[in-house]
């Protein structure tokens, strides 16, 4: 019973959510990377992970409009429980991933009711106020979690029991590169699922969205719990790949820093921490050969600027939607605010 | 336990006076500024400089980083914060971040990393009994300092036309200019007056906080909960909120020293969950 | 016949400022009632209580002889009151397509579901593009909301409350703002409404109101102040002194 305008929504809703072959070719440059620059494995890894760790965050900022200043906390729960894992339990990495993964989970279910209530001040406030409390926890801790000295000895054996991890980080990176790969597709279906399409209707106007129905709590709970995960698991990897976890998991400047990763990179679009975390990695290897030890000046500068100059006008969203327009013939699309609820 | 109580309650004073400032922009203006303690650090480095490098008194020192501060934040206001009032919750925390990380990078590459230390004038360092409660000379001073403060700027904020002025020019600023009033200007002034204050604190604080370049971040915290907790509906709020904060913390440190900072994030947070409006705030809205 | 909707003594108060002051209204099944009033008589804030944006201070609310006066908005969605905004009330950057599968989707309980596409809910996709063309506006429903005309964004406010099949729709001045030309265009969407439809019209549009309503309470400085048949308003000259005097 298909009618002309359903075939026309189909096709719409389809279009929408398909691949476009710059998200395709961005895949394969990170795959080829791995063979092309051998000596800067190392970084790569690194930037995979913190393209991880924005993408958790691109999730609950960009999606359902939640601020945090405490992401690290659940970036850092996961690399402590992935290190603890590897020293009591077993070496395997994807047994590790796992637990990171459980544990992180279970930890931003727990906390996503403070975010439930109140206005953006009270969330940074909680955000920020757990993330400390675990940091300050991993620090007293010592007999757990090694103090101030973190814990060191972590070691791996191969993944699933077949790759080794070798001395210069390629099946790191090429282990990160897909546990990132996946991990983007589940997001890519949630967004385009009828949950993800709830998501962005509570956050542009939680008041109509509730006049259609939508109970917006559970829907909150749910994609910060997945938000953690994912950070977890970030944070799980950064242990595997370097076998060392200090409380600089759980550090503020981290929450800070990916917050910036994803705004260079653009919100609301996934590809945002992807994007920003090569620009931010690539920026502060370079700046600290410039300015070792003051790099965190120029950072900071960066953030000012990007403020001030205006993030959308710089988003790289845009200006990837310009170049698909030009290429695809298809009408660009405009960015999206963060947020437009009145408060 | 009474020199407990005493040193808490010097300790809550400070923070009141680093905080109020806070409780005006983030409260009132409705503007997320993250880096408020760099100001106070700003009002702190100023005091070292003087009194280690020129070798003058602690007395010049003080007014001097009111004023060093004030006029820093008067610049950035004017040059930078002016255009975000408006803006985004995110882009003021990222803006604010930036600022607190130069801040931060700016000083260590300036001053160096390490804690700085001044030697107070004789008469107030020391400890004097009274009534078997020993008290520090210098905490009683800021004691008396900051209370005089806090009474000037209750004064000010209610009885003279600047804090209506405020009041009208944040509820509604297209109406206040029509009344004709100078709404930037206004909120130049109170800019400046709340980073002066921080300034001040921070000189006030070398001896009792420490200085060193992490100052804003380590205390953001603290000027956080004294605003989240003490509301904003008066500076009744924020004070009695330091005052609490203020006493917690000594006592916390002293009796559970292996907690560290643990109580004061679980106290906030347990806060925040169950009165996201404030301590001292009557319930209003939603 | 039990009313399809019911207040008994609602009171609301802000302060010392009583803005509904004991009203009990009651609207049979598949009425087209018409709620009128001057302005700052109260009627959007009686709306505001009805649909759980406002919490009453006092009396109960009561949808088909079922108290709802301590539930959630949503969960008033969910048993069957939708309203439109007098103000639209859209998401300015989805499309009209999305927007009505929105609520298609959450009326039957997929909103829940986080990893099927939304491409392959084919039944609320269907669903939504025949209600689009009903409402005449399948040529745009895959534009952002924000690029379709005014009179557009109204129909598709009506479209979004209609998507939820609600027992009880709470028209909020339907016309409002709608240029002449296109109102021709609302009119007739609205008065095609389903039958068995409750239909509360809050509206200033005494030409709306009189062809569209079967009854018409009239509400002044937060009382009910009359109700009655169209020619029982129409011709009571005290409604027409704080009313039809006021609006003329």
């Amino acid at each position: 019973m298909s009618t002309p305008h359903s075939q026309i929504a189909a096709a719409f809703l389809r279009r929408k959510a398909a691949w476009s072959p710059l998200e395709a070719g961005l895949w394969g440059l990170a795959l080829a990377a791995a063979f092309l620059f051998p000596s800067q494995q190392l970084l790569l890894s690194e930037i995979a992970i913190l393209a991880l760790f924005a993408l958790s965050l691109d999730l609950i900022v960009g999606y359902a409009g939640i601020l945090s200043l405490g992401h690290a906390a659940f970036f850092g729960i996961g690399a402590y429980t992935a290190g603890l894992f590897s020293l009591h339990v077993s070496a395997e990495p994807l047994a590790g991933l796992a637990a990171s993964a459980v544990v992180a989970g279970l930890l931003g279910l727990a906390t996503s009711f403070l975010v439930l209530r109140g206005s953006d001040l009270t969330r940074l406030m909680t955000t920020f106020g757990v993330s400390m409390l675990l940091a300050e926890g991993a620090n007293q801790a010592a007999w757990l979690t090694g103090g101030a000295d973190g814990l060191s000895g972590i070691l791996l054996g191969p993944i699933a029991g077949t790759f080794d991890f070798d001395l210069w980080g390629r099946t790191g990176y090429l282990y990160s590169l897909a546990v990132l790969f996946i991990l983007l597709l589940v997001a890519r279906r949630i967004v385009h699922s009828p949950f993800g399409l709830s998501l962005k209707a509570i956050k542009r106007n939680s008041r109509r969205a509730a006049m259609l129905g939508i109970a917006p709590n559970r829907r909150i709970v749910v994609i910060y719990t997945i938000s953690a995960l994912y950070a977890g698991m970030a944070g799980a990897l950064l242990t595997q790949t370097t076998s060392f976890v200090s409380p600089d998991v759980l550090a503020f400047h981290r929450s800070a820093d990916v917050l910036l990763v994803l705004v260079l990179g653009g919100v609301g679009y996934l590809y945002g921490g992807i994007i920003g975390a090569v620009i931010f990695t690539l920026l502060r290897a370079w700046l600290s050969v410039v300015t070792p030890q003051y790099w965190m000046f120029w950072i900071g500068l960066i953030l000012v600027a990007l403020v001030v100059i205006g993030r959308d006008r710089l988003d790289p969203a845009r200006a990837i939607a310009l170049v698909r327009s030009r290429l695809l013939g298809r009408p660009a699309a405009k960015p999206v605010p963060l947020s437009e609820d009145g408060r | 336990m009474l020199t407990i109580l005493f040193d808490g309650i010097a300790y809550g004073m400070l923070l009141f006076v680093l905080a109020c400032g806070l409780a005006v922009t983030l409260g009132l203006m409705n503007f997320v500024n993250l880096a408020h303690g760099a100001f106070a650090m700003a009002g702190g480095y100023v005091t070292v400089v003087m009194m280690n490098r020129y070798g003058l008194s602690f007395y010049w020192c003080l007014p001097a980083a009111f004023l060093a501060a004030a006029l820093l934040g008067a610049a950035l206001e004017v040059t930078l914060y002016r255009r975000l009032y408006a803006a985004p919750h995110l882009d003021q925390v990222l803006f604010s971040i930036g600022l607190v990380f130069m801040a931060v990078a700016g000083i260590d590459y300036f001053m160096g990393g390490q804690q700085q230390l001044i030697s107070l004038p004789p008469e107030l360092s020391g400890r004097f009994s009274l009534f078997g409660v020993g008290i520090g000379r210098y905490r009683l001073f800021i004691i008396i300092l900051c209370a005089l403060l806090t009474i000037a700027l209750q004064l000010t904020l209610t009885r003279t036309r600047i804090g209506s002025q405020l009041r009208a020019a944040v509820d509604d600023g297209r109406v206040a200019r029509g009344l004709g009033i100078n709404v930037s200007r206004i909120f130049v002034l109170t800019f400046a007056l709340g980073s002066g204050l921080a300034g001040l604190g921070g000189a006030l604080g070398v001896e009792l906080l420490g200085l060193d370049p992490n100052f804003p971040l380590k205390y953001l915290i603290y000027f956080m909960i004294v605003v989240t907790i003490g509301g904003t509906s008066s500076i009744t709020g924020p004070f009695l909120a330091a005052l609490l904060l203020g006493v917690a913390d000594v006592a916390g440190k002293y009796y559970l020293p292996s907690l560290g900072a643990f109580i004061i994030y679980a106290v906030m947070i347990a806060f925040l969950i169950l009165r996201p409006h404030g301590l001292f705030t009557r319930e209003g809205g939603k | 016949m039990t009313p399809a909707l019911e207040t008994q003594m609602l009171v609301k108060r802000f302060g010392g400022l009583i803005v509904t002051n004991e009203v009990s209204l009651s609207v049979r099944p598949g009425a087209r009632h018409a709620l009128i009033g001057p302005n700052g008589a109260g009627k959007t804030t009686l709306i505001n209580l009805l649909t759980g944006a406002l919490t009453p201070s006092g009396g109960r609310i009561l949808l088909s002889g079922e108290d709802i006066t301590a539930t959630t908005p949503f969960e008033r969605v969910r048993r069957g009151i939708a309203r439109t905004f007098q103000i639209n009330q859209l998401f300015n950057d989805l499309t009209p397509l999305e927007s009505v599968m929105l609520a298609v989707g959450e009326r039957l309980g997929h909103g829940n579901r986080l990893f099927r596409p939304l491409a392959a809910d084919r039944a609320v996709s269907e669903e939504a593009a025949a209600l689009l063309e009903r409402f005449r506006l399948a040529d745009v429903m895959c534009l952002p909301t924000r690029d379709l005309p005014y009179g557009k964004q109204r129909l598709l406010e009506i479209a979004l409350a209609i998507a939820l099949e609600p027992k009880v729709l709470l028209l909020d001045e339907p016309a409002a703002g709608v240029p002449e030309e296109d109102r021709h265009e609302v009119l007739a969407i609205v008065r095609a409404l389903p039958a068995d439809v409750t239909v509360l019209l809050i509206e200033h549009d005494m030409d709306l109101v009189f062809s569209f309503a079967d009854r018409i309470s009239v509400l002044a400085a937060g009382r009910l102040f009359a109700e009655g048949t169209v020619e029982e308003i129409s011709g009571d000259p005290e409604v027409k002194a704080i009313y039809l005097g006021d609006a003329a």
